[in-house]
């Protein structure tokens, strides 16, 4: 039986793990043990609720409701002076959870600490946005669509960002190939040539360090590739010339074309 | 062949038919001045910009997803290309960022090489911006003289990994190689030399009436603008917060190592020009310091290069060579990678051009579940927006030249 593959997580896995392997974790420790973070996460829990929270890697980890990310990044802005957001992006779960994980790196720079906040949209929300309070999260946002879907409410210019605003499908989920699908092969062929010119030119070669290793008859052509089968010699007649010297070689055999014999399918 | 209604562009370059007697500017994608592909819509009102809006990605290439399916090693070239002016400040900031999910401490004598390695690919960097943009203001000179030394730097990194420009030098786990024998004299040479040289072009510049003209009171970033858009680097020191990674969240050894972390309440291109000159002298400052580092670890015999971690990181040349079992590790290591355990972390270094972070999220396989790079220029990019209107065309220029933007870095 041919083993299943999930079609909802196409990213590369791993070909063998030991049917015993467990997964070391890096470790979690209680915020109690950071003075400043904990009086932190006091000021997040007299405001919303938190789901849960940790310290891992000198980073505290706050997993709060969707709804309420706004008024927490407000809150550490104003009053926990964490006055930078370096980052904030997604993680994709719809094949284990079905939704995504949204993080937002908060920095501050008074206090030399880190944190991060963790909220978890079904597929399918979308997230407040916080661009009102962090101008950085203009572009995050914006890149976080690009990539996942995921529209923020409230942002004042939600387009693309680093896809063409025509393209179809977001790249970072874990359902779109490494290679692009069907539309990013003929993405640039219709743009360029037009739809009409599909049949001349061919879907765009998307994996050009593609090479099959089997194939001895095109591989000198990698670039321009045929489809299999195509005379790739055109109407040029058979060469019959003999590349040996005259007077031979050498402890080598003068070599006899009729002698030879052509194998024609080099899978055989 | 081509349909030639298929390529007509989005916006015109210029209306006129406006009634408000707004024209549109398309500046770029293929500009010298924008260091690499950059789009701006500049909505001019006469001479003026009103509206400015940067339209990136024509070098994006999915480095996030090429993450996702690769291995921890695969992947270290691959953050060559992001920042290609300063390579090894990417490469150290995954590997750093590897380490500390999986918990490795790094040999001291790697940890001195990488400082090394790290401030010379900052000189570089900020020799390589001196150059671009003093030539993009027009002062051709300048440019030849920066690359002059530039290119002194590349040799010796020439020498240490045999790449000029995508160096790949570091590993997760320490450096592959120590240092050549002519390194510390020829990096002695240039760091003799250095303080003349940064000299002449300061002469050149500091008193230059265009330079000046230019820079001075141009582009001025606010400190709330600059933390708002996320600015980091010599963008956020001229805008008057003293905020070095290396200094308030030291790594390797750099709090070992004297120096100062140069800044300035201006705001203005002329601020964030004097910054990346003395940032030059204090990488200098550094990098003697680092040589006596380097000096004492050969004397203290300290050859240890990579960290002992058979689970991570593969075994000297010599054991892979000699014993089985380090071949045994080796192998697995190259077939299937390491597995870093399961978690997620958030590094930042103090690369060149700002805060370089690498979030990872590992679910225990030998593929990053994502990984995600906080690059500095993208937001470097992004202040465009609001740093732009009520400046004039020819400002355009010399404040994207003071940015600091590299596009691969940018769209990753």
């Amino acid at each position: 039986m041919r083993a299943y593959k999930p079609k909802d997580d196409v990213q590369k896995k791993a070909y063998y793990t030991d049917r015993f392997y467990v997964s070391p974790q890096v470790p979690k420790f209680s915020v109690e043990d950071d003075e400043v973070f904990a009086h932190d996460l006091e000021a997040i829990r007299a405001k919303v609720e938190v789901l849960d929270a940790y310290i891992q890697v000198g980073q505290m980890v706050v997993f709060i409701k969707p709804e309420d990310n706004y008024k927490v990044l407000e809150l550490l802005r104003d009053r926990c002076e964490y006055t930078q957001l370096s980052e904030m992006s997604a993680i994709d779960w719809l094949a284990k959870r079905g939704g995504f994980e949204v993080f937002y790196q908060m920095l501050s720079m008074n206090k030399r600490k880190r944190l991060r906040i963790k909220m978890f949209i079904n597929k399918g929300e979308a997230v407040n946005s916080v661009e009102k309070l962090f101008r950085s999260a203009d572009w995050s946002e914006r890149e976080m669509f690009d990539m996942f879907g995921i529209e923020a409410n409230g942002h004042p210019f939600m387009k693309r960002i680093l896809m063409p605003n025509d393209w179809q499908g977001h790249p970072l989920l874990k359902s779109y190939p490494l290679q692009g699908d069907e539309f990013a092969s003929w993405y640039e062929v219709d743009k360029i040539y037009g739809k009409e010119a599909r049949d001349i030119i061919g879907p765009e070669l998307r994996d050009t360090a593609k090479v099959d290793r089997y194939d001895s008859e095109r591989f000198a052509r990698l670039g321009h590739e045929v489809p299999k089968g195509t005379k790739i010699t055109g109407n040029e007649p058979k060469n019959e010339q003999n590349y040996q010297e005259d007077g031979g070689v050498f402890m080598i055999k003068k070599f006899d074309k009729k002698d030879s014999v052509v194998i024609d399918d080099p899978q055989r | 062949m081509q349909v030639k209604n298929r390529l007509t562009p989005f916006f015109e370059n210029i209306t006129f038919d406006r009634e408000d007697n707004e024209m549109i500017l398309n500046f770029g994608p293929q500009h010298p001045s924008a260091h690499g592909q950059l789009r701006l819509m500049l909505h001019l009102q006469q001479e003026m910009i009103v509206k400015a809006h940067p339209d990136i990605g024509y070098l994006h290439r999915g480095m996030e997803k090429m993450a996702e399916n690769m291995i921890y090693n695969e992947f270290m070239p691959t953050t060559d290309r992001m920042d290609y002016i300063a390579s090894s400040a990417n490469n150290y900031g995954f590997a750093l960022s590897v380490e500390r999910l999986i918990g490795l401490e790094v040999p001291r004598r790697a940890k001195v090489i990488r400082m090394m390695l790290l401030e010379i690919n900052r000189i570089m960097s900020h020799l390589f911006w001196l150059a671009t943009t003093a030539l993009d203001i027009g002062a051709m000179t300048v440019f030849l003289f920066a690359f002059r030394e530039r290119e002194h730097l590349m040799d010796i990194i020439e020498g240490y990994c045999g790449a000029r420009l995508t160096h790949a030098a570091i590993r997760i786990g320490g450096v592959p190689l120590d240092i050549q024998d002519s390194f510390i004299a020829q990096l002695r040479t240039f760091l003799d030399k250095l303080p003349a040289n940064i000299k002449d072009y300061e002469d050149l510049l500091n008193t230059n009436r265009i330079w000046l003209m230019r820079m001075e009171e141009v582009g001025i970033i606010s400190k709330e603008m600059a933390l708002s858009w996320g600015c980091t680097g010599p963008m956020l020191r001229a805008s008057g917060v003293a905020w070095d990674i290396r200094k308030e969240e030291p790594y390797e050894l750099y709090d070992e190592v004297e120096f100062k972390v140069p800044y300035s309440d201006k705001g203005d291109n002329f601020a964030r020009y004097r910054i990346y000159m003395e940032e030059m002298r204090e990488s200098a400052k550094i990098l003697y310091q680092t040589i006596d580092m380097y000096e004492k670890c050969v004397k203290d015999n300290q050859t240890e290069l990579m960290a002992h971690a058979p689970k991570y990181v593969s075994a000297p040349k010599l054991d892979i060579m000699t014993q089985n079992y380090s071949l045994m590790q080796h192998f697995v290591l190259v077939t299937q990678g390491m597995r870093p355990p399961v978690g997620e972390v958030y590094v930042a270094t103090e690369s060149p051009k700002g805060e370089l972070g690498f979030y990872i999220n590992s679910q225990g396989g030998p593929y990053p579940y994502r990984l995600k790079l906080r690059a500095p220029s993208f937001w470097h990019t992004g202040i465009l927006t609001d740093l732009l209107p009520g400046h004039y065309i020819p400002d355009v220029v010399s404040i994207i030249g003071t940015t600091n933007i590299v596009f691969g870095e940018v769209d990753r």
